[in-house]
């Protein structure tokens, strides 16, 4: 029973790196970058929600709020939050790495580094170094086995939205003209251009899709551990992108089984394990498996043309 | 006097800029020497003088990865973490035995740079395997284990020679040790190394600024530097010119690291207190930012942007709030400037009408 619940535990945590992992995923698989501020996005996300959420419950609702005004300005918060995430990726996207589109790789992952830095340095300024408490989005849990097990709601909430997420965005890139585009793009860039493909537009669509997921991903992850802290993205982040390469990045599935394992893996080894040693653990992991198998779980090997 | 000019035009270019390089470095040294000496420094400034030293020693070894070797390593901390820890831990077991402090130190860095050269050695023969972004992602993962696996160390000293424990369950403390009435105490976890007697001086930074860069440089204008720059331009040919991509890749690597381990063990010496948590992933990107913004591939470079982005943010203090945010807006801004295709032959039509000509060099410049 007790490995029951270190088990729920560790997949509601690997949703939430999934969905982070599935926008890196995106991002890396349709514009080869890695978007090293995309962790930042999501300590947006969760701060606009969390100014959302007090701003809602001190002067909008009154002292005995109904339960359906609660939801209501819950769910309008997290809207607000996907909307502000989706126009500062896409600003990002056009401001700092559009102009790079050219240039190597290493000169594009520095630039998003930049980009952290000021993200994390502009929230500080903003917001406070002081840490927010944030208030779940749901509360509540239900138990089973006559208490021996508990599931919260917000873990129940954080795999239901990844599982819509990762079916919708499954969905959207499999099918319709947009989804087409992407996929054109992320095989070859150049050859959908050529196509009538508008390439920029189509990379500006995957940011915005991939900061509106980090908005969401932003407020799961609050409510599962409610501390918020310009400095809050980073972990994830680094953690999200060791998952989308660990299940082979630019896969969507990938992201997310490699988001779900290394949940897993994290809650399992602090229980079992060492609570010091999980990060290490983790990354041992992962180290591993790229040596096994350097394309991920279910990344494609991509034959190389002399 | 005719004899020495027409040698030194025979110098290649490249080996021009090497000899500019190190006689920058000797001058450096000496400037702020002789300002020291006269107590011309103020102590915010005479305290960055090793961790600089450290910075750059640092930064050339990254170069050799990142910009020499081509491949990006986002670990380079978790080097200096080796050599800092490993580094501190020999200088303070022997502090009874060895009472020179200038000894003291030599055994240190030495032992830090051995250490590292291994650790490196271990992370390199799988990891070089991997190519491009995985590469990166894996030295990533291998700086935050590095960095935990310290956060777990307890190491004590007593007549009975070394004690090392994992506090792997969180249980372990110094005191499970066992040490002897004068032990010391010298790795407490995460708290990491406190009391530790500061040794560290300029004149050995500038000495390991020069052995750095007697090192990087010889290796990179060799045999077997040109075989790894090969290596970096094109794998495929270089393999096919019957190169060992495994051997040199490892020689660039492990060299760097050791390197690494050195700096650090000479920035653990700097300080009475050396935690893991110094060494992070943030300290990692600096580096590499250093290497970057200084010019890939470019040795002085590498030193020149390391002293001033070192200096630069020190200066901007009394900014404290916004200084950071300065940074990384610098910081994009010069990306943009350098990378940028309609930028920078802008800039260099505009050079060309200001400098009457002169070509302009590409590449991210300082």
């Amino acid at each position: 029973m007790e490995f029951l619940s270190y088990l729920i535990t560790g997949i509601s945590l690997g949703s939430i790196y999934a969905i982070i992992a599935l926008g890196y995923t995106m991002v890396y698989g349709i514009a080869k970058m890695l978007n090293f501020a995309h962790g930042d996005v999501i300590m947006v996300g969760g701060y606009v929600a969390f100014y959302a959420t007090s701003f809602a419950s001190s002067s909008l609702l009154g002292e005995d709020p109904s339960t359906a005004a609660t939801v209501l300005a819950t769910i309008a918060a997290v809207v607000l939050a996907m909307i502000v995430c989706t126009v500062l990726g896409v600003v990002i996207e056009g401001l700092a790495y559009r102009p790079l589109r050219q240039a190597g790789s290493l000169a594009v992952l520095i630039t998003a580094i930049g980009v952290s830095y000021f993200l994390q340095n502009a929230a500080q300024l903003l917001f406070g170094a002081n840490p927010k408490n944030f208030t779940p989005v749901v509360s509540g849990q239900l138990t089973f086995f006559d208490g021996q097990l508990r599931i919260t709601n917000v873990a129940l909430l954080t795999v239901v939205a990844c599982i819509i997420i990762m079916v919708a965005l499954t969905a959207f890139t499999s099918k319709g003209k947009m989804g087409k585009a992407m996929r054109a793009c992320s095989e070859d860039r150049g050859a959908a251009q050529l196509m009538g493909i508008n390439v920029n537009a189509t990379i500006s669509l995957t940011f915005a899709i991939g900061s509106a997921l980090a908005a969401i991903a932003g407020v799961l992850m609050c409510s599962y551990s409610p501390v918020l802290k310009p400095t809050t993205g980073s972990m994830p982040g680094i953690k999200a992108f060791t998952a989308a390469v660990f299940g082979g990045i630019g896969s969507i599935p990938g992201a997310f089984l490699g988001g779900i394992l290394l949940g897993i893996i994290e809650s399992l080894a602090q229980a079992y394990i060492s609570t010091q040693l999980s990060n290490a653990i983790l990354f041992a992991v992962l180290i591993i498996v790229l040596l096994v198998k350097p394309s991920g779980l279910l990344g494609k090997m991509a034959p190389e043309k002399v | 006097m005719q004899r020495i000019g027409s040698a030194f035009r025979r110098v290649k270019k490249e080996t021009k800029v090497d000899y500019a390089t190190y006689l920058g470095v000797i001058i450096a040294f000496i400037v702020m020497s002789v300002l020291q000496a006269q107590g011309s420094l103020s102590r915010s400034v005479s305290g960055m003088l090793v961790p600089i030293c450290c910075y750059v020693c640092m930064a050339v070894s990254l170069n050799l990865t990142v910009g020499i070797l081509g491949e990006l390593s986002l670990g380079h901390a978790g080097f200096m973490s080796v050599g800092a820890f490993s580094g501190v831990i020999t200088a303070m077991s022997l502090q009874a035995s060895v009472p020179n402090e200038l000894l003291r130190m030599i055994i240190a860095l030495l032992v830090g740079a051995f250490f590292a050269a291994v650790v490196g050695f271990i992370v390199g023969v799988p990891v070089l395997r991997l190519r491009g972004d995985y590469l990166a992602i894996v030295t990533l993962a291998f700086g935050e284990i590095i960095k935990d696996l310290i956060n777990c160390l307890l190491v004590g000293w007593d007549e009975n020679g070394l004690h090392i424990a994992l506090n792997i369950d969180g249980t372990k403390s110094i005191d499970s040790l066992g040490l002897s009435e004068n032990g010391i105490e010298i790795v407490k976890g995460a708290q990491g190394i406190a009391g530790n007697s500061r040794i560290a001086t300029f004149t050995m930074g500038f000495v390991l600024v020069m052995i750095t860069l007697i090192v990087v440089l010889n290796l990179i204008r060799s045999r077997a530097g040109r075989a790894i720059m090969a290596i970096r331009d094109n794998r495929i040919a270089a393999e096919s010119v019957g190169i060992n991509i495994t051997k040199y890749k490892l020689i660039a690597f492990v060299t760097s690291a050791s390197l690494a381990g050195a700096a650090g063990a000479l920035f653990g010496l700097n300080y009475s207190s050396v935690s893991a948590a110094q060494f992070d992933f943030n300290t990692s990107i600096l580096v590499l930012v250093y290497v970057v913004l200084g010019g890939l591939g470019k040795i002085w470079g590498s030193i020149v942007a390391t002293v001033v982005l070192y200096v630069l943010p020190e200066a901007l203090r009394q900014y404290a709030d916004y200084r950071m945010l300065l940074y990384a807006i610098i910081l994009i801004l010069v990306m943009l400037l350098t990378n940028n295709p309609t930028l920078r032959s802008a800039i260099s039509t505009l050079k060309e009408k200001i400098g009457g000509g002169e070509k302009s060099e590409g590449g991210a410049g300082k």
